[in-house]
């Protein structure tokens, strides 16, 4: 069997039935076999990038492993901003790249790179394959290290005459690598230990992150929170991790967090980090976090565990597995004073906007639930419309708030939603954008157009990079310096609508508030392919709360509306 | 805190790159780094030393077991071990100087590996306080060239 073959032979051992990608010159001969392929489907994207994005999109919405082809050189270089999204959010992804003939490699070939060291920081693992007698294997491997412990990418680089040698193909039961074996059952002397801090504990905080929608844990975590009447609040990445129309919910805290929940964590006992990482974003000054808690810290990760903030009981291991442990030793508490301070916080500051007739994005996001009844899976770009979509559209279930967290990727949510249509057909799928980060993957409507895929994209045009005009407006005197992206405040550039129907797309344009509902419905009933809705917003409109960067995660900012 | 890490890792191409970009993404200085195969040819040992508090050497130490090649990393803070570095040490030397400088090294236990007209070269091997000791006696004969291996450490056996 030639190599080809054998990857994807070896694909469909792990039942691998999507491909997103790019072909190219050191990819022919896997295209070949592509093409005589029946179970695997093969999407052709506009962009490497926009590929590597589908494949976590598709991930992020199933958990399953999401797949990315792409050609040597240029091909595998367009890949690296969507594993370093991945990467930093610790999503299982595997991406095929092309390379030159192994007698070629480090010759300065054409589209010749060195993927697996440019990729090296921003993957989990990578393989350049020199021998089509390791192939199986090496693929094995890679889905292994991609979706056990903390998930990530994992890049394969495949010369081209490894893809045409032929050997005999066999593929391995198991993966053994000698020096990878992570821990995930959560030690039991530690778990006691921190049962005994919740038990005794009156302000406790659970802070949970994406770790625990990567493990499966929702259900896990509701049991723990309700038995303990633990309030619960989520990082932009934990978002959905635990519904959030429950009296526990606290919402997101840090930068654009709720007062509530920044409020509790500030003036918690115990602190119990469920899969998250104490990210700057979320911490603020460190040295003023939540000085008087104590901090229980259960992750699979060793290197997350008192990397920022020192644990005091750190537990190594799968955030299911431990709370499924942890919920039989914590007994039920009513902690009446401390849920009556919340419900105060919770009172004077809900999260607010101005209620006028102008055309406002929260109000846009509040109607889109509405219309969908909180059932859409949502993805965002990155910026002030990711703030918006995750403050006021209300998520309680796992795996539908896809959005770039670590990194901050514009130009994720579009392929993001692209690859998690493909994951969940059934679901409405919708990139919430903003009107600068949906023209950095703007080109993928053929994608959408041309294999019929159904994907609502929902920009709030405000005319500005707009999470970097907010800061220059409270922080730099509203010089606002390289963020307009229109010719004038008039004349907003492209008009979206149109380049939608350019496309073969559907396109919608709406300046005024009222007109907002019918066109979310215009947009749900259309079923024929992708959707361009433009909302022309208040150009400054800010994201409120905020704290300040480098300020403690209570010194924030309260809009006045 | 000056800390003795070593790293049993999987003897593959690359991975002296995985572990040198670590350092280097994360800010860790190294002061010496030396790279061998063990034992088993199929297993490299790579000796590091690295200076830090408490907190980094703790993140040091994690990191490097959450590369997949790395198999094993020890801190000999608190080991008795057994550390060599080894000298290779150009030193000016004509007839005048010659004799002293043969003189100095074999109090070290040093061997003299090379002689020519104007120089003398040296091979010292010891811990780094009798390496430093010895560069510094030969100081004043002015040094042309040294190298170094860095350090190397081993757990001295049970008693």
């Amino acid at each position: 069997m030639n190599g080809a073959k054998i990857i994807l032979e070896s694909l469909k051992k792990e039942k691998v039935n999507i491909l997103f990608g790019i072909g190219g010159g050191s990819v022919i001969p896997l295209f070949d076999e592509i093409h005589k392929d029946k179970d695997i489907k093969f999407i052709l994207t506009r962009h490497e990038q926009a590929a590597a994005h589908m494949a976590d999109g598709f991930s992020r919405a199933t958990g399953k492993v999401g797949v990315c082809v792409a050609t040597s050189g240029p091909g595998a270089t367009n890949l690296v901003t969507g594993l370093a999204t991945a990467y930093m959010d610790s999503i299982p992804m595997v991406a095929l790249t092309g390379q030159v003939a192994t007698h070629l490699v480090g010759n300065d070939a054409f589209q010749e790179a060195d993927t697996t060291g440019i990729t090296r920081p921003v993957t989990k693992h990578n393989y350049l394959v020199t021998d089509v007698k390791d192939l199986a294997a090496t693929i094995k491997e890679a889905f292994y290290l991609a979706r056990t412990g903390r998930p990530g990418p994992v890049l394969i680089d495949l010369p081209v005459d490894i893809q045409r040698d032929s050997c005999k193909f066999s593929y391995p039961e198991k993966a053994n690598i000698k020096g990878y074996k992570p821990k995930t059952g959560g030690h039991i002397k530690q778990i006691k230990e921190a049962a005994k801090l919740i038990n005794s504990s009156k302000r406790p905080v659970v802070y949970a992150g994406g770790g625990v929608i990567i493990s499966k844990a929702s259900n896990e975590l509701r049991a723990f929170a309700s038995k303990g009447k633990l309030p619960v609040t989520t990082t932009l990445m934990g978002t959905g991790s635990f519904p959030a129309d429950s009296e526990l919910s606290l919402s997101m805290l840090g930068m654009h967090g709720t007062y509530y929940a920044n409020n509790a964590v500030q003036n918690s006992d115990l602190i119990i980090a469920v899969g998250a990482r104490f990210d700057d974003r979320v911490t603020g000054r460190v040295k003023d976090f939540a000085k008087g808690a104590k901090v229980i810290h259960i992750d699979i990760d060793p290197t997350s565990i008192s990397k920022i903030i020192k644990a005091d009981v750190p537990i190594v291991g799968d955030a299911r597995a431990v709370l499924k442990k942890l919920v039989k030793h914590i007994e039920f508490k009513e902690r009446k004073d401390w849920h009556k301070q919340i419900a105060k916080w919770k009172s004077k500051q809900p999260l607010i906007y101005k209620k006028d007739n102008k055309l406002r994005p929260q109000y846009v996001i509040e109607q889109l639930y509405k219309a969908t009844k909180g059932n859409a899976v949502i993805t965002t770009e990155v910026g002030q419309h990711q703030m918006w979509a995750e403050q006021f559209y209300k998520y309680n279930e796992p795996n539908t708030f896809l959005t770039s967290g670590g990194l901050g990727t514009m130009g994720y949510g579009f392929p993001a939603a692209i690859g998690a249509k493909f994951g969940k057909p059934k679901k409405t799928v919708i990139n919430i954008a903003g009107d600068g980060s949906f023209q950095m993957n703007i080109q993928e409507l053929a994608t959408c157009v041309v294999n019929d895929i159904n994907v609502i994209n929902v920009v709030l045009n405000n005319n500005y990079l707009g999470m970097v005009r907010q800061w220059q407006e409270l922080f730099y005197d509203k010089r606002y310096s390289q963020v307009c992206l229109g010719k004038s405040h008039k004349e907003r550039v492209p008009d979206f609508a149109r380049v939608a129907e350019a496309y073969g797309a559907k396109g919608i344009s709406v300046c005024k508030k009222k007109d907002v509902m019918p066109a979310i419905k215009e947009a749900l009933k259309y079923k024929s392919g992708p959707v361009v809705m433009d909302f022309i917003i208040e150009e400054e409109e800010n994201v409120y709360p905020m704290v300040p960067a480098g300020a403690a995660i209570d010194e924030v900012l309260i809009d006045m509306a | 805190m000056k800390h003795t890490i070593s790293v049993q890792v999987e003897n593959k191409f690359g991975v002296l790159a995985r572990i040198s970009g670590l350092f280097s993404a994360r800010g860790y200085n190294i002061d010496s780094l030396a790279v061998g195969e063990t034992e088993d040819p199929d297993i490299s040992r790579i000796t590091i030393v690295v200076h830090g508090d408490e907190s980094v050497l703790e993140q040091v130490t994690k990191q490097l077991n959450k590369l997949p090649d790395v198999i094993k990393v020890k801190d000999f803070l608190k080991s008795n071990i057994v550390k060599r570095d080894l000298i290779l040490i150009k030193v000016f030397a004509d007839k005048k100087v010659r004799a002293e400088i043969v003189e100095i090294a074999a109090i070290f236990r040093a061997k003299i590996v090379d002689v020519a007209k104007e120089s003398i070269t040296i091979e010292v091997t010891g811990n780094e306080d009798k390496v430093v000791a010895f560069i510094d006696l030969v100081k004043p004969y002015k040094i042309k060239e040294i190298v170094r291996t860095g350090i190397i450490a081993i757990e001295r056996g049970e008693k």
